[in-house]
């Protein structure tokens, strides 16, 4: 495993209402990779992003960005970080070049034009270049607000909820964009609602409530660990018990014996050829059936269960 | 830590010298009416009638004055919105997250102040010409007693636009307390011309010093004692970089 680009550990946000927004949290981000922050509302997603990028000052524990603690070496890793808020927040008189060119300056690098073209062209706002920001739509505004976090060509990228409120075609943009970002080696880490865009994109994601990480896993292996395969056979006759003939699978009867529910796997398949084992017992042993209703578990699923278990 | 970032500090400044350029009418030319109106009433049309005071004709009299009134209240209002308007409308985020300290943020917001009140101060001279006949002994020394001043009340601005949490406590200080300061500070007339009790009372005005300094550098007269017109000047301006500093380092009003 490579060294991580971003090591946080013990760290504890407690604002002055008393309210602990972090609660004792550790987490690394290997570089290259995209990590995705799962969360309910006020579950710390942005108190976290907010602790990394300065916004926030951490009651206790340390982060390292690049190998530098940033409660001292902030300059050089923050001039390596990339922030897009959540919040449309950009001063709406400028024009999208001036700003995008201002935060490039802001981050300490030289002016470059040719760079700050190519960075509008990719994101579809060339010919909007001179327009005030004000007059943008929503959807152009929020390229406007990756366009400022870009222009320094930072190393690591923060995306705090990037689709939020974007219509599906400019969503599907953005994962375009942050799939091309993972090309050229940049880091990113996103926080999200929507559990799809975790699945679509993400090599890790974290599940946070309360403060607390309360998983951070491969995602591959989060849904290999907690994934499941949901069965609904609808039988052709009641049944009063499991025989003894499908009773090492892990079924159960519903609808007054007339569904018998298959519930098990591991989200990587195996539940399926064992929906498949039991149809075959099934017919072998003479049992009828007239339907099958089979779905994976999603992620969404799995943060649902995660999120519900510890209410 | 310590360093500076010179392109932050440039971004800044070229982005608030342009947003004066965009409100030009507000920015330059509602203070240079207003100057002007006093210099009609005060200087040419009640001016005519006054006597002269320690020797100068008072239409001249009262021009470092109102220099000074429209320097403090456009200085303190230019840096105080400055910073108050990313932290109203939450662009703050990205000077907060960049490589940007106290430095370079006071190079670009207060440096900017500065600039702006420059060349406000530069236009009401040369307004002053069309009104009244004056002159000025100390050149050098006037610039750098105007920039000392602009300097001071941006920081001073600086920090009633981090203090500030609504419109309404933006406007208060200046209006509450600055303006009436101002115009008891000696603007209009020398503070000798005050009998006791209240000669001895305007001397616990700050701005009579100020006030007094500025005048000093075009008359070469003055009510009180130029070294401690400049003293006061330089203590304030250092107290209130000291204050930026602590806002700064424990993070007051800026970070949560």
């Amino acid at each position: 495993m490579s060294e991580p680009i971003l090591k946080i550990e013990n760290l504890t946000k407690v604002y002055s209402g008393g309210f602990k927004a972090l609660d004792d949290v550790d987490l690394q981000i290997t570089k290259g990779e995209i990590f995705a922050l799962l969360g309910p509302n006020g579950a710390g997603k942005t108190t976290l992003i907010g602790a990394v990028c300065g916004l926030v000052r951490p009651t206790s524990g340390t982060i390292r960005a690049f190998g530098d603690d940033l409660s001292h070496n902030w300059r050089s890793a923050r001039a390596r970080i990339g922030l897009v808020p959540q919040e449309l927040s950009t001063d709406m008189f400028e024009t999208v070049r001036r700003a995008v060119s201002f935060s490039r300056g802001l981050f300490g690098c030289k002016s470059d034009p040719a760079r700050i073209e190519d960075i509008l062209k990719s994101l579809s706002l060339w010919d909007k270049r001179d327009e005030q920001i004000r007059k943008l739509s929503g959807g152009m505004k929020r390229r406007v607000l990756i366009a400022k976090a870009l222009a320094h060509d930072p190393e690591l990228l923060f995306l705090d909820e990037p689709t939020a409120g974007v219509d599906v075609e400019l969503r599907r943009d953005m994962w375009r964009l942050i799939g091309n970002l993972r090309d050229q080696g940049v880091t990113v880490i996103l926080t999200t609602h929507y559990i799809e865009e975790a699945e679509e994109m993400a090599d890790r994601v974290g599940v946070i409530r309360d403060g607390k990480l309360l998983m951070v896993d491969d995602k591959t292996s989060m849904m290999a660990r907690l994934g499941r395969t949901e069965a609904h056979i609808s039988l052709s006759a009641p049944m009063g018990e499991i025989p003894p003939e499908i009773s090492e699978f892990p079924v159960h009867l519903a609808k007054d014996g007339m569904e018998l529910c298959y519930r098990g796997g591991d989200g990587t398949g195996l539940g399926s050829r064992e929906v498949a084992e039991l149809t075959k017992a099934l017919t072998a042993h003479g049992i009828d059936y007239i339907g099958i209703e089979i779905r994976e578990s999603s992620l969404e699923d799995i943060f649902v269960g995660l999120v519900e278990d510890r209410t | 830590m310590i360093g500076f970032n010179p392109r932050a500090a440039w971004a800044i400044y070229v982005r608030e010298v342009m947003r004066a350029m965009r409100t030009a009418m507000q920015s330059l030319l509602a203070p240079v009416l207003t100057t002007s109106l006093y210099f009609i009433v005060f200087g040419a049309a009640i001016g005519g009638r006054m006597e002269s005071v320690g020797g100068v004709n008072y239409g001249a009299f009262i021009v470092p004055g109102l220099l000074l009134l429209t320097l403090l209240s456009e200085s303190t209002s230019n840096a105080s919105f400055g910073i108050y308007m990313p932290r109203f409308t939450g662009t703050i985020y990205e000077l907060l997250s960049a490589p940007v300290g106290v430095a370079e943020t006071l190079a670009g917001f207060v440096g900017a102040a500065v600039t702006k009140s420059l060349i406000l101060a530069s236009i009401i001279l040369l307004t002053a010409t069309l009104f009244v006949d004056y002159q000025i002994r100390h050149p050098i020394l006037a610039v750098g007693y105007i920039m000392l001043v602009a300097s001071s009340f941006s920081l001073f601005g600086f920090i009633l636009g981090i203090w500030a949490d609504n419109f309404e406590k933006l406007s208060i200080v200046p209006l509450l307390f600055l303006m009436p300061l101002t115009f008891l500070g000696g603007t209009f007339y020398s503070i000798d011309m005050l009998p006791d009790p209240w000669r001895s009372v305007a001397l616990v005005n700050p701005i009579v010093y100020l006030v007094n300094g500025l005048r000093w550098t075009f008359y070469g007269t003055s009510d009180v004692n130029i070294w401690l017109s400049f003293g006061i000047t330089m203590g304030f301006l250092t107290a209130c970089v000291a204050v930026i500093a602590f806002i700064f380092k424990t993070g007051w009003r800026l970070r949560t």
